[in-house]
C-alpha cells in the first residue's frame, strides 16, 4: 500500500466516523440526558437525505435545501417529543422500544407514500465538485473533506454548547437530577425538547450533506441506527466524548477492513464490540 | 374454588379444540393457524426473558433465523432429512449460540442489554447476508419437509398440512408444558426473584449470572424450535427470518398478549399475526393494504401507551383481579 492510497483510506475512514459522530452524538444524548432509547434515531437520518434529496430537486441548490430541512427537522422533533416521547420517560425501556419501533414502521411506510421506493441521486454542489490530485491517477474529492470540515465544526460547537454555556449547565444539571433542576426554576420540559429536537436535527443533517455520497435509499436509517447503537456501547451512554472516540474508531477499522480483509469488514464492528464488552462494559467513557 | 379448576382445564380444552380445527377449516385457515402457533412458541421463549427473568432482548431473531439456517443447511438438496436428529440438532446449535452470546450481553443491563441483543441479532445477520454459507441474500430453499419414520415406516406425512398442522401444535403445547414446569419450580421462582430484586437475590447466595444465562440459553433453544418449524413450513430461509423486524414483531407480541404469562404469549401471538392478516387484506383495505405497515406501526405505538399490560391484563382486569398482583405473582 503506497501512501498515497494510505491516504485516501485514512481521508475515507475519518469521514465516515465524523458522520456516523453527528448520528451517534445525538442517540447518546438523548441516551444520557433523557434515559430514552429511541430505535427511530435512524428514520431522522433518512428523512434528512429524503429532504435534500426532494428540496434540492426542487430549488436546483443542495445549500438552499438543507437551509430549508433544518427547521423542518427540528419542528419535527420537537412535536414528535410533546406528543409522544414525554409520556415516556418515566416508563419502562420495553414501551420505548416498542413506541420507537412503531414509530420505523410509520417513516417508512410514509416515506414509501410520499416518496415512493426508487434509489436517487443527489448531485454534489458545483461549488465542492472538484478533486484533489495526490498522484498520477488517485485523487481526492474536495465534497468528502468539505462534510469531514463542517463535522468537526459541529462537534467542537457540540462541546461548547454543553461544557461552556448556561444552557449546556443545565442539560448536564438535568441529566444528573431532574427533579433538582426543575425545583430551582429552571423549566426542564423544555430543555428536554431542545435535547430532543437537536439530537434529530444532528441525524437529519447527518443524513442530508452524506446524501450526495450514499445517495437516497429506502431502509437507509436502519444501517446506519444499528452502526450508532454500536459507537452507543463502545464509547458509553451518554458520553459524547466515547462517541467521538467510538464513531473515528468504527469508521477508521471498518474503511481499513474493507481493504485489508474484505471477507470480514461486515464483522469487525461487531468484534470490537465484543472485545470492548469483555474488558469495559460499561463502554470506554462511560460511568459504570 | 370452581373458577380454579376451570381454568387449570382451560389449555387442554383449547388444544383439543385446536385439534379439531383442520377437520373443519380450509388449507388457508389451517395454515394460518400454523404460522400462528410456531409465532406462539418464538413469543413464549421471549417471554421467559422478557416477562419472567426481566431481560429486554431485541435480537431475539437470531435465535429463530439460526434454526431455520441450521435446518437448510442440513438438509440434503434432493433427499429428505430425518426430524428426529435434525430437530434437536438445530436446538443444540440455538442453545450453543445463545450460551455464547448469552455470557456476553450479560454483562450489560437494560438500554445496552437491549442494543447489545440487536447488535449481536445484526452481526448474525449480516454474515448470512453478505457471504456465501447460507445462500447470502437470496437464501435457501428446503425442497422437502422433515420426515418422521419408525423403522421404515413413515410416522406421520408431514407433506401434509394437517399432519405438520398437528406436529405443531403438539409442540406448542409441549414448550407450553415445559415453560410451566420451569417457571414453577425453585429455578423460575429464582429468574422472578431475579427480575423483581437482582441484587437481593445475589444477597442471598444465589448466583445470578448463572440463572440469567440458563435461562438465556432455554429461551435461544426454544425460539430454535419456532425457527426449525417456520423454515419448515415455508420451504425456504433467508437473512429476513433474522432481521431486527423479526425481533420486534415478536417482541409486540409478547407485549400485546402481556408478558410474564405465558397464556398471554399466545393470545399475543394470535392477535399479532391475524391483525397483519386483516390490515394487509386487499380485498378488504384495497389500496392501503399495501401500506398496512402503517396502520401496523400506529397500532404498535398505542398499545406502547395506552396498554402496558397487553391483552391478558385486559382480560384480567374484566376477572376485577388488581394488575399489579398479576406482575409481582
Amino acid at each position: 500500500m503506497d501512501f498515497a492510497f494510505f491516504l485516501i483510506q485514512l481521508l475515507n475512514g475519518l469521514q465516515y466516523g465524523l458522520l456516523l459522530f453527528l448520528v451517534a452524538s445525538g442517540l447518546t444524548l438523548v441516551f444520557g440526558i433523557m434515559g430514552i432509547i429511541n430505535l427511530a434515531h435512524g428514520s431522522f437520518y433518512m428523512v434528512g437525505a429524503y429532504l435534500a434529496w426532494s428540496l434540492s430537486s426542487l430549488t436546483g441548490s443542495l445549500a438552499a435545501a438543507i437551509l430549508l430541512a433544518i427547521p423542518l427537522t427540528v419542528i419535527l422533533g420537537m412535536a414528535l417529543e410533546r406528543l409522544l416521547f414525554r409520556h415516556l420517560y418515566q416508563r419502562d425501556h420495553l414501551y420505548q422500544v416498542l413506541l420507537t419501533y412503531g414509530l420505523i414502521l410509520v417513516f417508512e411506510e410514509l416515506r414509501s407514500i410520499i416518496w415512493g421506493d426508487d434509489v436517487h441521486g443527489v448531485v454534489v454542489p458545483a461549488l465542492l465538485n472538484a478533486s484533489i490530485p495526490l498522484t498520477d491517477n488517485l485523487s481526492y474529492p474536495v465534497y468528502r473533506l468539505a462534510i469531514s470540515g463542517v463535522c468537526l465544526l459541529l462537534a467542537a460547537g457540540l462541546y461548547f454548547l454543553i461544557q461552556k454555556t448556561r444552557l449546556g449547565m443545565m442539560i448536564r444539571a438535568g441529566a444528573s437530577n431532574r427533579d433538582m433542576v426543575q425545583s430551582l426554576g429552571i423549566d426542564i420540559k423544555l430543555i428536554y425538547t431542545l435535547v430532543f429536537a437537536l439530537g434529530i436535527a444532528l441525524a437529519a443533517f447527518a443524513g442530508m450533506i452524506n446524501a450526495p455520497l450514499s445517495s437516497v435509499f429506502p431502509n437507509m436509517g436502519s444501517q446506519v441506527l444499528i452502526i450508532c447503537f454500536v459507537v452507543v456501547v463502545i464509547g458509553g451512554i451518554g458520553s459524547v466524548k466515547g462517541a467521538m472516540a467510538a464513531s473515528l474508531m468504527i469508521g477508521l477499522g471498518e474503511t481499513f477492513g474493507q481493504v485489508l480483509m474484505p471477507d470480514f469488514a461486515g464483522m469487525i464492528v461487531y468484534v470490537l464490540m465484543a472485545i470492548v464488552l469483555v474488558w469495559r462494559p460499561e463502554g470506554l467513557f462511560g460511568r459504570a | 374454588m370452581p373458577n380454579a379448576r376451570l381454568t387449570a382445564w382451560l389449555p387442554y380444552f383449547v388444544v383439543g379444540l385446536l385439534a379439531l380445527f383442520p377437520m373443519v377449516e380450509s388449507t388457508f385457515y389451517t395454515q394460518l393457524l400454523t404460522k400462528v402457533l410456531i409465532m406462539a412458541i418464538f413469543a413464549m421463549s421471549l417471554d421467559l426473558l422478557v416477562g419472567y427473568t426481566g431481560l429486554v432482548s431485541f435480537g431475539h431473531a437470531a435465535y429463530f433465523g439460526l434454526a431455520g439456517y441450521a435446518l437448510a443447511l442440513m438438509a440434503p438438496k434432493y433427499e429428505t432429512v430425518s426430524l428426529w436428529w435434525s430437530l434437536p440438532a438445530a436446538i443444540g446449535v440455538c442453545a450453543l449460540f445463545a450460551l455464547v452470546t448469552g455470557t456476553l450481553v450479560l454483562r450489560t443491563r437494560g438500554i445496552y442489554f437491549i442494543m447489545v441483543t440487536l447488535a449481536f441479532a445484526q452481526m448474525l445477520f449480516f454474515i448470512f447476508h453478505d457471504t456465501k454459507i447460507g445462500g447470502g441474500s437470496d437464501g435457501i430453499y428446503i425442497y422437502a419437509k422433515p420426515v418422521m419414520k419408525l423403522g421404515d415406516a413413515v410416522l406421520l406425512d408431514l407433506e401434509k398440512l394437517q399432519n405438520f398442522y398437528w406436529l405443531v401444535l403438539a409442540l406448542t403445547a409441549l414448550v407450553y408444558l415445559l415453560l410451566h414446569r420451569v417457571l414453577g419450580s425453585t429455578f423460575g421462582r429464582a429468574l422472578l426473584g431475579i427480575k423483581v430484586n437482582e441484587h437481593r437475590m445475589r444477597a442471598l447466595g444465589f448466583p445470578v449470572f448463572r440463572y440469567q444465562l440458563a435461562s438465556f440459553t432455554l429461551s435461544g433453544a426454544l425460539a430454535g424450535v419456532a425457527g426449525y418449524l417456520a423454515a419448515a413450513q415455508y420451504g425456504f430461509v433467508n437473512p429476513e427470518i433474522l432481521s431486527w423486524h423479526q425481533s420486534g414483531a415478536v417482541l409486540m407480541m409478547v407485549i400485546l398478549g402481556g408478558m410474564g404469562s405465558l397464556y398471554g404469549a399466545v393470545i399475543g401471538a394470535f392477535a399479532f399475526v391475524l391483525l397483519q392478516e386483516v390490515l394487509s387484506n386487499q380485498a378488504w383495505f384495497g389500496i392501503a393494504a399495501k401500506h398496512w405497515q402503517l396502520a401496523m406501526g400506529i397500532f404498535i405505538m398505542l398499545v406502547a401507551l395506552y396498554l402496558p399490560q397487553g391483552l391478558a391484563g385486559l382480560l384480567q382486569q374484566f376477572g376485577r383481579k388488581p394488575v399489579t398482583e398479576i406482575a409481582d405473582e
